[in-house]
């Protein structure tokens, strides 16, 4: 730790925390008057901006419930499925991936590696058209399938989990468990698994939340009303004609949307924001 | 670490390709094979013309052609002044707010509080989160209502009707949902350096000015180069800020229309062919990015340490 002669000046001081709680506030900012305006009905809104809440939060969920143009029940059931499912999928496979490459030799070890840091930043978009062609082959249009099946190949987890299995699987506790007579699988599944969990657990909240909100393949792929997720909820509502829609529930749609990630981050926020940096990146 | 795994008289080898072959045939069909499906197709006439399927027919290049001469280029700028507008912004304040956060001299109240708020918009849904935008920032919004009681304008301000609203309103989002993931990631890497560094650089008498232009700057080089190429990479990909933000019209007058949309649009009106083309320009685009993210992730380590030592010297010079 750095060794402090002397503190920063007072003035420097305020003005640090004045810019940082300028920043706090662009960021919250906004999700407050959403929450606001989420309890208030659409008259209320329309007449003018407000700090208080108002009283409509429950008349706006029953209303957004009750529109069958918006079929907010299944659209959250859907992401859910889809979100739980890629999670589940990217963090156990890209496990599987990291602990086959770091614990055993074959010839075609390094060029794999190589090959997934290769492909680590590539968008999926660049071959969306295919990927949509393909899914039509397939039969699995208007299907939640084709959503969370790709995240069994998942490069940016994979590439968490090997800096994390690096630093933290000594391969004597594997050669252990050989000399105890555990095969291979069942190596991995009761000795590496549990070692892996702080990793698992905080690639399957990104994997989890980067599915929920994804919205550019979901929406080639889904047209049916009640197969839709929530982000292509979200968009059929924009492009609606907007100004017939009560904007109470334009809020409420939105609020269901991003607060229950809200929530979920503010009671795991340490473990998350220590784990964008977990083993992820060197320095 | 390695030496350890050196086999005795069983091999294990075959286990290394059953462990890695989910991954690998996941990645065979979801992602090469379209992959490879999306530039045969760039290379043939086949869209659609009302109910009629035209083609497949081979045509060479001329998709490609076909792509120089309609907005393609005006489309790419636009991504590209979109990404400059969230970006600049971004990598200021995140250097700042890293070297902030690092510095010990600096006593930071509530500094887990901000890290977790700064953080925080970065795991919204970009779709609800434009949706929100919109609706704020709509001419007779909450926005638009404040900025009017409070006296600040008398007639509201159509953001979403002028150029520099619509991308001042997109540049904003990203700014907010990315700058907080970029201040981390440059504390990890500000804090990754040796604090003899520092050390000897306060000993030496340097301010903050010199210490951060002198010492941290030069040490976080690899990380700054990952932070500018993935985060060019998420610009080309930009699409459902703008997407919702203007209900994938790219209003007023095509102006925040991205390379993205653009690419939707054709896919939607399943004219592959040129969706094909635009499909491998972003993807040659994107193999040269993915190379720079290689190198800044596994550059040799000689470098970094050159620059460390090099640092140090001129710190104690």
């Amino acid at each position: 730790m750095r060794q402090k002669n002397e503190n920063a000046h007072p003035i420097f001081t305020l003005f640090v925390h004045l810019v940082l709680i300028f920043l706090a506030f662009l960021c919250l900012f906004f999700f407050y008057i959403l929450l606001i305006n989420s309890t208030r009905n659409h008259f209320d809104i329309q007449k003018g901006f407000s700090f208080l809440p108002g009283t409509s939060f429950v008349s706006n969920f029953k209303k957004v419930m009750a529109d069958a143009n918006i079929p907010v029940l299944s659209g959250i059931k859907n992401s859910l499925i889809v979100s739980s499912a890629s999670a589940i999928l990217a963090t156990y496979f890209s496990a599987l991936t990291a602990y086959g490459l770091y614990a055993y030799d074959f010839k075609l070890k390094k060029p794999a590696f190589v090959f997934i840091m290769l492909i680590l930043a590539m968008p999926t978009q660049v071959s969306a058209l295919g990927f949509v062609r393909l899914v039509d082959r397939m039969h699995m249009m208007n299907t939640l399938w084709p959503l969370f099946l790709p995240s069994i190949a998942a490069p940016a987890v994979f590439y968490f989990m090997y800096s994390y299995i690096q630093s933290s699987l000594p391969m004597e506790l594997v050669e252990a468990a050989r000399m105890d007579g555990c095969g291979e699988f069942m190596t991995f599944n009761r000795i590496v698994l549990p070692i892996m969990k702080p990793a698992m657990a905080v690639q399957a909240i990104f994997s989890f939340v980067g599915a929920w909100n994804n919205y550019f393949i979901p929406a080639l792929v889904i047209s049916d009303n009640n197969k839709k997720t929530l982000p292509i909820l979200i968009a059929a509502l924009r492009s609606a004609d907007f100004l017939k829609f009560d904007m109470g529930k334009v809020y409420m749609l939105i609020t269901i949307a991003i607060i229950p990630i809200i929530i979920v981050y503010l009671l795991l926020s340490r473990y998350i924001v220590d784990g964008v940096t977990l083993g992820g990146v060197k320095e | 670490m390695k030496g350890s795994t050196k086999r005795k008289s069983v091999s294990y080898a075959k286990w290394g390709y059953i462990f890695i072959l989910p991954f690998f045939a996941a990645f065979l069909i979801f992602q090469m094979i379209p992959l490879a499906s999306t530039i045969y197709y760039s290379f043939f006439e086949y869209y659609r013309s009302g109910l009629n399927i035209i083609g497949p027919n081979f045509v060479g290049l001329e998709n490609y052609k076909a792509l120089l001469g309609s907005d393609f280029t005006k489309y790419m700028g636009n991504t590209l002044i979109l990404w400059i507008i969230g970006f600049l912004p971004q990598i200021f304040f995140s250097l700042l707010l890293a070297a902030w956060f690092t510095d010990l001299r600096l006593k930071i109240r509530g500094k887990q509080f901000f890290k977790v708020v700064i953080y925080m918009p970065n795991l919204i849904m970009a779709s609800a989160f434009s949706m929100l935008f919109f609706a704020l920032f709509s001419d007779n919004g909450p926005v638009n209502a404040f900025l009017i009681s409070a006296g600040l304008i008398d007639k509201p301000f159509r953001f979403l009707s002028t150029v520099v609203g619509a991308r001042g309103l997109v540049g904003l989002m990203n700014f907010l949902m990315w700058f907080g993931n970029t201040t981390i990631l440059l504390m990890a890497a500000i804090m990754g350096i040796n604090p003899a560094l520092f050390e000897a650089a306060e000993l030496d008498g340097c301010n903050h000015t010199q210490i951060f232009f002198k010492i941290t700057l030069p040490n976080i080089r690899p990380i700054l180069v990952y932070v500018l190429i993935t985060s060019m990479i998420g610009g080309l990909q930009m699409f459902d800020v703008p997407q919702i933000l203007t209900n994938g019209k790219g209003t007023p007058n095509r102006t925040v229309t991205t390379i993205i949309m653009f690419l939707n649009n054709h896919l939607y009106s399943k004219n592959y062919g040129m969706a094909g083309s635009i499909s491998v320009i972003l993807f040659i685009i994107c193999a040269v990015l993915c190379i720079g993210v290689y190198f800044s992730l596994n550059g040799d380590d000689s470098k970094p340490k050159k620059k460390k030592k090099k640092a140090a010297r001129a710190a104690k010079a």
